[in-house]
This record gives C-alpha cells, sequence and structure tokens, in this order.
C-alpha cells in the first residue's frame, strides 16, 4: 500500500507521485505523519519542511503555508509555495536571508507598534531556516 | 493621362504599405510567442485550481450538513446595495474586437445592475477598460495598469485583496469579475461570474468523495478562514491570466489579418503601378512618334 501524492502551488504542480510509503506533514498545530489508509483529514499548513518517504529515500520539501487533503490514499498539497532541493537557488536564499536580517536590525530600536515590515521579515527569516534545513538534508 | 507624379505616388505608397506589413508581421510573431506562453501558465495555474475546487466543494457541504448557520463572512448573502464589478481588459489595443466586446458585455452587466442597487463602481485592470468606464462616469474602486505581460500571482493579490476587505466590511455586498476567457486562439468568449459572497463550487467529479466525513485540523471554521480569501485570490489569478492568454492570441490573428490585407493591398497597387508605368510610357511614344511625324511633314 502506498500513498500518491501530488503537491500543486498556484504557478506550478512541484511533486507527484504514487509509490510514498509515509508523508511528515508540518501541520498548523504540529507535526503529523501520514501512512497509507489514514482516514479523510484535511489540514492546514505551517511554514515547515515535509518530508517524502517513498522508495526508501526520504525527500526534503519546503513548504510555506497551504493546506492539504487526504482521502483514500490520496494525497492533495495545496501550498502558497513550495521547494524541492533543486529549486532552491542558494544565492537568492542568501540574499533574502541578509536582507531580511538587516531589516529586522534596523527595527529593533523602535518596536512597540504593530509593524507590517517586521512581520514580513520574520516570516522571510523562517522560510530561510527552512530552506537551510530542507538543502542540509540532501 | 498620368504622368510621372502619379507612377512615384503609387510606387511610395507601395513601400510604405510594405514596411507596414513587415511591422505587423513582426507583432504577429511576437504576440503568437507571448500567446504560447500566456496558454503554458494558464495550464499550469489548472491544477491547483481544479484541487482547490474540490476541497472547498467539500469543506462547505460538511459545514452546512451541520447548521444552517453561514459559517463565514465571505459566504454571507446580504441584500444587495454596493455592487462592484472587476473590469480585467488589456493595457494595449491593436486586438481586434477584443477590448471592445469585453467593454460592451461589463458596461450591459453594470446597466441592468444600476437601477436595482444604491452604487455601482468598478475596478478597471487594463488601461483600455479604464479608460472606458471612466468616460462613462463610474465610480472606481481602484485601478491597476501596466501588470506586464506575465503578471506573477503577487501582482495581483492587491487586486483580491481590495474586494475581501471592502466586502469583509461591509463596503460591498456583491462582486463580480468580467474577463474574456481563452477558447482557443481564434475564439475569446467574455465571460462575467461572482467572486463575492463565494459561490462553493458543486462537487461534481467525485460523489463518493463529498460524501466523506473529513477530519478538519485545526476546525473547518478555521480552514475556512484561510481558504476562502485564497479562493478568491485564485480565481482573480485564473481571470487574468485567462484575459492575458486572450490578448495574446486575439492581436496574434489581428495582425496577422492586418499583414495579409497589407500583401493584398501591394499585389493590387502593383498591378496599378505596372499600368500607369506602361501608360506612361506609351505616351511618352505617342510624343515622340508624333513629333516626328510632324518633323517629317514639315
Amino acid at each position: 500500500m502506498s500513498l500518491t501524492i501530488s503537491i500543486v502551488t498556484a504557478d506550478r504542480t512541484v511533486l507527484e507521485r504514487d509509490d510514498v510509503t509515509r508523508l511528515v506533514v508540518p501541520g498548523a498545530d504540529g507535526q503529523l505523519t501520514l501512512l497509507p489508509g489514514h482516514a479523510p483529514l484535511v489540514v492546514s499548513l505551517a511554514i515547515g519542511e515535509m518530508l517524502v518517504h517513498a522508495a526508501n529515500v526520504a525527500e526534503p520539501v519546503a513548504v510555506h503555508g497551504g493546506f492539504l487533503q487526504i482521502v483514500n490514499d490520496e494525497v492533495n498539497v495545496l501550498a502558497d509555495a513550495a521547494e524541492r532541493v533543486e529549486d532552491i537557488d542558494e544565492e537568492r536564499a542568501d540574499a533574502a536571508r541578509r536582507r531580511a536580517e538587516e531589516r529586522i536590525a534596523g527595527r529593533l530600536e523602535d518596536i512597540g507598534e504593530a509593524d507590517f515590515d517586521l512581520v514580513r521579515a520574520q516570516l522571510s527569516i523562517q522560510r530561510a531556516l527552512l530552506r537551510d534545513r530542507v538543502r542540509q538534508r540532501n | 493621362m498620368p504622368g510621372g507624379g502619379t507612377v512615384r505616388a503609387i510606387k511610395q505608397r507601395i513601400s510604405s504599405v510594405e514596411n507596414t506589413s513587415k511591422v505587423t508581421h513582426a507583432m504577429e510573431l511576437v504576440a503568437a510567442s507571448k500567446m504560447r506562453r500566456a496558454q503554458e501558465r494558464a495550464l499550469s495555474a489548472r491544477p491547483y485550481a481544479s484541487r482547490m475546487r474540490a476541497v472547498l466543494a467539500q469543506l462547505s457541504g460538511s459545514g452546512t450538513s451541520s447548521n444552517d448557520e453561514t459559517m463565514h463572512p465571505l459566504l454571507e448573502q446580504r441584500e444587495i446595495k454596493n455592487f462592484a464589478l472587476i473590469h480585467i481588459t488589456s493595457d494595449r489595443g491593436l486586438a481586434g474586437g477584443l477590448n471592445a466586446n469585453m467593454n460592451r458585455a461589463s458596461a450591459s452587466v453594470t446597466l441592468e445592475r444600476q437601477p436595482d442597487v444604491e452604487e455601482v463602481s468598478v475596478l478597471p485592470v487594463g488601461k483600455k477598460g479604464r479608460d472606458f468606464f471612466r468616460r462613462a462616469g463610474f465610480q472606481m474602486l481602484a485601478e491597476f495598469t501596466e501588470l506586464g505581460d506575465f503578471p506573477s500571482s503577487s501582482d495581483v493579490l492587491p487586486i483580491a485583496k481590495i474586494v475581501i476587505d471592502d466586502y469583509s466590511q461591509g463596503n460591498l455586498d456583491q462582486v463580480y469579475i468580467g474577463f474574456q476567457t481563452f477558447v482557443n486562439p481564434a475564439v475569446q468568449h467574455p465571460t462575467i461570474r461572482q467572486i463575492l459572497p463565494v459561490q462553493p463550487p458543486e462537487d461534481s467529479d467525485d460523489e463518493q468523495v463529498a460524501a466523506v466525513d473529513f477530519i478538519f485540523e485545526p476546525s473547518a471554521e478555521a480552514l475556512l478562514d484561510t481558504l476562502l480569501p485564497r479562493y478568491v485570490e485564485m480565481q482573480v489569478l485564473e481571470a487574468i491570466l485567462e484575459a492575458q492568454a486572450s490578448e495574446q492570441s486575439a492581436r496574434m490573428v489581428a495582425m496577422r489579418q492586418a499583414t495579409d490585407a497589407a500583401e493584398d493591398m501591394v499585389t493590387e497597387l502593383t498591378l496599378t503601378y505596372n499600368k500607369a508605368r506602361q501608360e506612361m510610357v506609351t505616351g511618352e511614344l505617342l510624343d515622340i512618334v508624333g513629333g516626328k511625324a510632324a518633323l517629317e511633314q514639315g
């Protein structure tokens, strides 16, 4: 028994396979593991790493929010953005992280009011850390 | 009797028509390549759209069965006082009747609505539609122009955000979106559909799945909270991608017709030119022959 999985974003299809034995998912309320025969479920996703176990290899996929649906061993992931290791551009990822870090450093003095840019920068850092983790796993 | 001036004028006209046909041919090729890309983008957005519809159909189905109250503000049907239309056209012309048809379709919807509601406003995307509705004196929520040929999803998010915010705050009670659907390179259809309040899609392809009892995490309400705005965003993005593919294909066809017309014109003008030239030569010969005859007689 195996899971059929497809990870899609608004722009493209990121991953499709039908031999997945185990799926580790960053749920909004915590990590969960899906195995074949799982009960029908819709779960909203956090920014985190998804592990696709297939053919004795665990492929990491960076998922930046969205949601997942599983029914009859078919998994649909509707991600806001998702990247496989080969999709992650190291230079761009590092540049994005540096920008975010600078922005946060610049804001730390006048914290207090809710700051949209600060929140954005923090999210950006979160994504950078995730990309690192996904990259280093390989 | 045509003199040298007419012949030269025809020749100039031929070369100017030839230049025009070169330009229109180049534009046809550019539009054709852009159309392919736009089509690809519209296609690659489709899996997300169809899966999103399926999930939403299941979610809303499970929600309405448990209680009759509306479970999310974006699903709430209100008395319609303020109506808005997102009107998608292109920034540039030279696309045949594409924008004119879209303007006409949108105008008929807004005019039809006007007597029944307090306020009709328009959110134009693209210069052609903006200018049209501005001339007609409609209230504008905002305007988006120069999105470029291949706008990304983050470029179109603000459009959805404006209508979602206005709808949640009660400034708008119903929102439609109008765009040209891409049927095939030769055919585009003006389409107008409702995006707010959200009409949950009918689950058509999979009755079996619709009957399944899902577990929702964190909860159906929380999921709808994130899913519904995304559904609206997705519909806006989908509409814009369709409109782009339509624009490029309409331009490609219009430019091909222009090139063909120019080539026909060149053929016709060349014929006229040859006739005129022959007449001129004949006239000159007659002059010489006549002159010679006059000299011999004298």
